[in-house]
């Protein structure tokens, strides 16, 4: 499996995490949908810790419960019961309004579909969630033009969603996701819907921002290639974490 | 803050969708504009009356007439400042459908009690000293081409013959309430001649028009009057010269109740249209504002956002309806100006427009607006890919 070369070789190797104190806190987390009178339980007793400047995966089957668990993490969902502490908050505690402004400085989102928003440009979209900040104009301009900087799409930063390849886009959902400089980066099959190549890129690109800039990435993935970015591997089967490194 | 770009990008998102919503916007604006300006124009007789003016018809009906012998006898009633007297002429100009009202009045008197009637001086005295002048309102003046010292013969329809007039004046409106379409000559002339050729007709006037001091007292007035003339062989009927042009409107009242929920009809109408196009785009944005409510924006952002572009679109639409208003309504007041003798679109119109833009766009945006603020985010990021 190391054999081969990986994302992240081009970074320099891979930060030790032993003395790292713990960001995220996952403690007992039960989660369950209601689909008509069914209770379908997806995650179960879920407890583990993720160390700052960590770079996890989770993989696992469909419906085994790792989209899910992201969601929980990034606080878009609720928890059935148990705790998530992030940075020492306990999200599970935090209601709409508080989670809504707590996402918006701790979580940067990169999604499978990219999920920019197509009537603004890369600079626009990059943008988004430095308006919820108290910063002025100028300095928004110099964050999202070092974000893209940092994803190699400055010159692209006029151009509209349509206008970009997959993977473009993918980088430019990167730069979005990075521009508040937030707690902690999470990805849901951030190369699904990419080709080989351009996955190659963006997995790349992932590795840089923890190896060089330390930044504790989260990611669900299928891909086992994408995965061998990750310096832990989790998986998930019918709700219950198991554990695994590369 | 890029909400506002946001609004004008997204309202174009759908360029077609977007254009025909709001055409169809701009149609019933229009048509709602056009509908209000129709019920007022109906209504204009009675908002142009004066609250000085009574009118003494016979009680019976309007089509009997009332001897001129009352005249002095009314005069005598307390508060009464003025009397005058007229019949409606009924004449036709070359052929009928060049209708325009006609009437035979004292002219000094008649002058006296309508002062929004604007006549140049010279003109003034010039029909006041020839029996057979005319004054002429603008409008119908500048229809047939008519100018002071023209000839002007009236078929008589209640009374037969070729009547001639000559063109003395032509009066303007004190201001645009005024009906500019109106026809008037000395009540002599037609007397006179009903003296020759119907001596039965003569001496008779169709209604008598009374200035009073006190509007306050104008019950009392009108009671006095009748009660002058009760049990006589032509009792009266007077009444406020509002009320006397209301019992024209309340005859075709239900029309104007027909229009009126036609006009509401309307509105509702685009109301349900807007909503669809709203309900379409933001169910189509779902995903977005998913998006929206992970990076962190609340779910006022995601109201102002479909609110904004609901009330661009509808006020878009109803901007381009009420400047389409003025010009429609000039076109109809021109071709149908003899039905509609005041006929333009009134501030209150306008403003009413604005209202139902606002509330097209604001109810048109409620539902969307609580479906998108309600979505679960993860349930919102599903609907994407």
């Amino acid at each position: 499996m190391t054999d081969q070369p990986t994302p992240c070789d081009d970074h320099g190797p891979a930060p030790v995490l032993e003395n790292r104190p713990v960001i995220v806190e996952v403690r007992n987390v039960n989660k369950a949908y209601l689909r008509g009178s069914h209770i379908i339980p997806v995650l179960r007793e879920i407890h583990f810790d993720i160390r700052e400047g960590e770079f996890l995966a989770l993989m696992g089957p469909s419906g085994s419960g790792k989209s899910t668990l992201l969601n929980l993490i990034a606080g878009i969902d609720k928890v059935d019961s148990g705790s998530i502490v992030i940075g020492g908050v306990d999200i599970t505690a935090l209601d709409e309004t508080e989670l809504a402004r707590w996402r918006a400085t701790h979580v940067g989102f990169v999604f499978q579909f990219y999920n920019l928003i197509p009537v603004l440009t890369a600079f626009e979209n990059v943008e988004l969630p430095l308006q919820l900040t108290g910063l002025s104009r100028a300095e928004r301009r110099e964050h999202v033009e070092m974000a893209l900087r940092v994803v190699n799409l400055a010159h692209r930063m006029d151009h509209y969603p349509a206008q970009l390849s997959g993977g473009e886009q993918q980088r430019v959902a990167i730069a979005r996701a990075v521009v508040t400089d937030p707690t902690i980066l999470v990805a849901d099959e951030p190369t699904g819907d990419l080709d080989r190549a351009s996955a190659q890129e963006i997995m790349s690109l992932m590795c840089r921002l923890n190896r060089e800039s330390g930044m504790t990435i989260i990611m669900v993935t299928h891909d086992p290639k994408a995965a061998e970015a990750a310096q832990v591997i989790r998986h998930l089967d019918k709700g219950y974490l198991n554990h695994a490194h590369p | 803050m890029r909400t506002l770009k946001l609004f004008f990008r997204n309202a174009f998102r759908h360029k077609l969708r977007t254009g025909l919503t709001v055409l169809g916007i701009t149609i019933a604006i229009l048509a709602f504009g056009m509908l209000r300006t129709m019920v007022n124009a109906w209504y204009a007789g009675v908002e142009a009356s004066s609250a000085n003016r009574l009118v003494i018809r016979n009680a019976i009906s309007l089509v009997f007439p009332l001897p001129l012998a009352y005249k002095d006898k009314i005069r005598q009633v307390g508060g009464v400042t003025l009397v005058s007297w007229g019949n409606w002429f009924g004449g036709v100009y070359i052929e009928e459908k060049n209708f325009f009202p006609n009437f035979a009045v004292d002219p000094r008197s008649f002058l006296g009690l309508y002062p929004e009637y604007l006549i140049p001086d010279m003109q003034r005295a010039s029909f006041l000293s020839d029996r057979k002048g005319a004054v002429a309102g603008k409008k119908v003046a500048d229809k047939f081409g008519w100018k002071v010292g023209d000839t002007v013969t009236l078929k008589g329809t209640i009374f037969p013959g070729n009547w001639e007039f000559t063109i003395r004046a032509i009066y303007r409106g004190k201001d645009r309430s005024v009906d500019e379409t109106q026809f008037f000559f000395h009540w002599d002339y037609l007397d006179e001649t009903m003296k020759k050729t119907t001596p039965r007709r003569a001496g008779q006037v169709g209604y008598y028009i009374i200035g009073i001091a006190n509007p306050n007292l104008a019950g009392e007035v009108s009671a006095a009057i009748d009660a002058t003339f009760k049990n006589s062989l032509a009792e009266t009927l007077t009444e406020t010269e509002k009320a006397f042009q209301m019992s024209f409107v309340s005859m075709t009242e239900a029309i104007l109740v027909a229009i009126q929920l036609v006009s509401i009809v309307i509105i509702v109408i685009i109301m349900a249209v807007v909503a669809n196009t709203m309900a379409m785009t933001a169910r189509e944005r779902i995903g977005e504002y998913a998006v929206f409510k992970t990076l962190g924006f609340g779910g006022w952002f995601i109201a102002g956002l479909i609110f904004g572009e609901s009330l661009f679109i509808s006020l878009l639409g109803t901007a381009v309806g009420i400047g389409l208003t003025f010009p429609v309504a000039a076109a109809f007041a021109d071709y149908l100006g003899t039905y509609f003798p005041i006929f333009f679109v009134e501030r209150e119109t306008v403003l009413m427009d604005l209202a139902a833009g606002v509330l097209v766009g604001v109810v048109a945006a409620l539902f969307p607006t609580w479906r998108a603020v309600r979505i679960r985010i993860a349930d919102g990021l599903r609907r994407i890919g």
